[in-house]
């Protein structure tokens, strides 16, 4: 018999954290994440901005959309899915992903975790669970939504490693960029993978739901010394914009959301070519994508330096001869790169690097409306990338 | 590397496809599981002695220009001699017989008679604008090129120059239930239920459903009278053949497609049963779409909403085929001898078409199915023999999706059947010699028509033109490269016309892709 479905008289869903994240939210902001109740900030934004640079901040990412995705066919639907080729994540790694429409347009990014030989981990911004099983037709796989039956924190920083070394993770150090190790955590397993959101050296903690809260403690009372703060959702979006990782229903339209078609954006238009492989089995969007290497795209993705100290946000995006070419679509001051930087979206031909764009921002002063026309400088890379990052073993201060 | 192109499958759309390729100077390889051409359309020998066409056996939609410019009459297509009746069986007394176009005898209501005359003329006049649409690959639905553009503008001209009138009453009729077109038309229950046959035969509809008028207009695109074939429906089929075999192309036998080949979203050729590898410039697949893609294509090398789109594609089929040796002309109550030989229809009201559709809607069989009845011995003796006959019947509704599966009922099934023939024919049985029954998981496993469909799939708005077989496989190019769609699952679909394989080899000699 099933069991009587009643989640809809919850409106509001609280993660295995609540109970120490409402303790330690200060300020009582809240947002909504998936139906999650999730902290804005906790004490201040700059300076829980500044911990996670300087020392190390733990962002609660419980209402991440985890799949699990097993079966004999596991590998060959994970690489009919997504754009990249998944038999180059060896199982102990984890790689980002997106995937992709009939049309080569991005209906979402994630990562795959690829937990032991043919079981895969697949985590999202959006709700997948139907896009999955209509891409599981063909296949012999099981997939499951596992939202609710794993726990998650992400402790990123350069005193994260030595954190996790306090808690007695021995040997964490050791774990490369995009690799996961489990531990034992009061008697049960806890998964560390070395992977983040900030651009930063920093690890992701998976647990059962009713180990939360003594990891939440445990990791704290580890992390006294090291400085260790919450994370709010505003400070986490800095750094991810310092970062230039792009997020979903923010930089791009997932294309399932989409009603009118020059909405959305292939992974080319958002400077993913590098996750595009067409030497690897046939994936969803694979002939709209191949068509788009001929006949070339129509936007390009760009990273820029803004001139002066007003983020761009929303900010229409101008050429040298004043005509519109696109749009801001993330903006903040970045306090490590002392620039006003920003994400955006122009139309092909324009935004090559070192080309000059204008963004033109408005801002308040006491109510009375500014406008000006910042020159922007088109980045090659992210704006923050320190070495930290990549390093192995990672540094423990 | 090879010119070849391989077709998968030697039914009749297989056939006229691989003779235009052939005739057009390319290398033809047919494929065929069976040991004889032809699909479902074919002759073969269900009791010794005895023949019958094995699930189609009326001839209505042929392409005229296909039997032209294959000349088939050269190469065997002979018409036997029927006078293309449909008698709509009483079993209180006299038929109702007509010809499409005027009613001949049995009416009891005297004002269906012109009722009947116009309204089939103006069917006809509607289903010209369907049949106008079937010599090419449908409209595509963009405006990408003038061709995509002009391609839609020519089918709403087209329906514009039907006048104001008649474009209207198509627009009004085309999703209507058959049902309450017939109640607005006509009074007499006889006629009433034989049309209502020609507006379901073949689809898991029933006459109150949306979309049979539709189904009527399809089935009046070909001649409104049906035909009679010498040699039964196998007989176009080895003409089919035999024009594709003088054109160059070569048929194998007895040789079943286990797999068609992809290498980087190109089809490169097929994997027999047998293991054999067979390469090719081109793979046509004259299978229904499910099949093709799901069995020997494999959904992995599709886009993920395709494979949906393919997977939820409505192929239930609800027609079974009864096939009975007679030792003896049945006696059909006051039919005349001369009727016998004509399209017998055991449908005594559109109410009796409906009552019989119920049950299938529950995954149960109608205890009281309506039958199209064919005893093609009359007209061609060679089928039986001497002084012997076969009846071939269409008996419907028999659901592909029966509860508890079709061997523990199927000996209940044909009971059934023959007693309602009983009760038309009384003494029937004593006549019977040996009878064969092909209900739609037979007619899936020896002919390969998935979920049994006669047409390869339901023959609805939703499955029609440009949206056949499902929308992004409506121009016979499929996203797989050098792959294509030829059979009775692509536009314009179902019955034995020819039209999507010669619409499918015109596409594949102008190099078309999807």
């Amino acid at each position: 018999m099933r069991t009587p479905r009643e989640h809809f008289r919850q409106v509001v869903k609280y993660t295995p954290f609540h109970s120490r994240t409402a303790v330690a939210n200060e300020l009582n902001l809240w947002h909504r994440w998936r139906d999650y109740s999730v902290a804005d900030a906790y004490f201040d934004v700059s300076l829980e901005y500044t911990a996670l640079r300087n020392t190390c901040a733990v962002f609660d990412i419980s209402p991440m959309t985890k799949h699990r995705i097993t079966g004999p066919d596991a590998l060959g639907f994970m690489n009919r899915l997504v754009t990249r080729d998944v038999a180059k994540i060896k199982p102990g790694r984890v790689g980002y992903a997106v995937w992709c429409d009939e049309h080569g347009q991005v209906v979402d990014d994630g990562t795959i975790f690829h937990l032991s030989p043919g079981v895969y981990r697949l985590c999202s911004q959006e709700r997948q669970l139907d896009w999955l099983h209509t891409a599981r037709l063909g296949f012999d796989v099981t997939v499951v939504e596992e939202t609710e039956d794993v726990a998650a924190l992400s402790l990123q920083g350069p005193t994260s490693c030595a954190t996790l070394c306090a808690l007695g993770l021995t040997g964490v150090e050791t774990l490369t960029p995009f690799a996961m190790r489990s531990f034992v955590f009061g008697g049960t397993e806890l998964m560390v993978s070395r992977t983040g959101f900030t651009g930063d050296l920093g690890y992701e903690l998976w647990i059962d739901p009713d180990q939360a809260e003594a990891l939440w403690d445990a990791l704290f009372e580890a992390g006294i010394l090291y400085g260790i703060r919450p994370l709010g959702t505003h400070a986490l979006d800095i750094a991810r914009i310092e970062a230039g990782y792009i997020q979903a229903g923010v930089d791009f339209l997932p294309a399932d959301h989409a009603i009118r078609a020059d909405r959305t954006r292939s992974p080319f238009e958002l400077d993913l070519a590098w996750l595009v492989d067409f030497s690897k089995p046939h994936f969803t969007g694979r002939r709209a994508l191949l068509a788009e290497q001929s006949r070339g795209s129509r936007y390009r993705f760009v990273r820029l330096d803004v001139a002066g100290n007003k983020p761009a946000t929303d900010a229409y995006v101008y050429d040298a001869k004043h005509r519109v070419v696109g749009a801001v679509t993330s903006a903040v001051w970045s306090p490590m790169s002392k620039a006003s930087i920003a994400l955006a979206s122009v139309a092909m031909p324009h935004g090559a690097v070192g080309t000059p764009l204008w963004a033109e921002i408005y801002y308040q002063k006491e109510l009375k409306w500014n406008r000006t026309n910042a020159e922007c400088t088109v980045l090659a890379g992210p704006s923050y990338a320190p070495p930290r990052r990549k390093m192995t073993p990672a540094p423990l201060r | 590397m090879t010119k070849r192109i391989i077709i998968v499958g030697a039914g009749h759309n297989g056939l006229v496809c691989a003779a235009y390729l052939a005739r057009a100077g390319r290398e033809v390889l047919v494929l065929e599981a069976n040991a004889q051409v032809g699909g479902a359309a074919v002759t073969r020998t269900f009791a010794p002695g005895y023949q019958v066409p094995a699930v189609a056996h009326l001839l209505y939609g042929f392409d005229p220009v296909i039997e032209r410019e294959l000349q088939l009459r050269q190469h065997g297509l002979t018409d036997a001699k029927s006078r293309g009746l449909t008698v709509a069986l009483n079993p209180n007394g006299a038929p109702l017989v007509h010809d499409g176009r005027q009613v001949l005898s049995g009416l009891s209501h005297a004002e269906d008679r012109q009722a009947f005359a116009d309204f089939m003329h103006k069917m006809r006049r509607l289903a010209v604008l369907l049949k106008r649409q079937h010599g090419r690959t449908p409209p595509k639905l963009t405006w990408a090129s003038w061709r995509d553009a002009w391609s839609l503008v020519r089918l709403a001209l087209q329906m514009r120059l039907l006048g104001r009138a008649d474009m209207r009453e198509l627009l009004r009729m085309i999703t209507m239930p058959m049902h309450d077109v017939l109640e607005e038309s006509f009074a007499d229950d006889l006629l009433k239920g034989a049309l209502a046959v020609d507006a379901v035969l073949g689809t898991k509809l029933g006459p109150r459903s949306g979309n049979t008028v539709l189904n009527f207009l399809h089935r009046h695109t070909g001649a409104s009278a049906p035909r009679v074939p010498v040699g039964g429906m196998g007989a176009v089929s080895e003409s089919l053949a035999s024009a594709a075999r003088a054109a160059g192309a070569q048929i194998r036998l007895g040789t079943r497609v286990a797999a068609i080949n992809i290498e980087s979203g190109r089809a490169t050729g097929v994997t027999l049963a047998s293991g054999e590898v067979i390469g090719a410039s081109t793979v046509v697949s004259g299978a229904d779409p499910k099949t093709t893609f799901e069995h020997l294509v494999g959904l992995q090398h599709l886009e993920a909403e395709l494979a949906r789109r393919i997977h939820h594609m409505r192929c239930e089929g609800t027609a079974a085929k009864l096939h009975v040796a007679l030792r003896a002309l049945p006696q059909f109550t006051g039919v005349e001898v001369a009727l016998v030989g004509e399209r017998l229809l055991i449908a005594p009201s559109a109410l009796y078409v409906d009552e019989a559709f119920n049950p299938a809607k529950y995954g149960e069989y109608s205890s009281d199915p309506i039958l199209e009845i064919s005893i093609p011995s009359i007209a061609d003796p060679t089928l039986a023999p001497a002084g012997h006959h076969v009846l071939s019947a269409i008996v419907q509704y028999a659901p592909a999706q029966l509860t508890g599966g079709w061997e523990a009922q199927r000996a209940a099934f044909e009971a059934r059947v023959l007693a309602v023939l009983e009760r038309y024919a009384p003494g029937f049985g004593s006549h019977v010699v040996a009878t064969e029954l092909l209900t739609p998981a037979d007619l899936e496993a020896q002919f390969g028509l998935r979920g049994g469909h006669w047409h390869h799939g339901e023959l609805t708005l939703d499955q029609y033109l440009t949206l056949r077989p499902v929308p992004g496989l409506g121009h016979y190019a499929t996203p797989v490269q050098a792959l294509y769609l030829c059979g009775a699952g692509c536009h314009p679909g179902g019955g034995v016309m020819g039209v999507a394989g010669r619409n499918a080899a015109c596409v594949i000699l102008q190099g078309g892709v999807s």
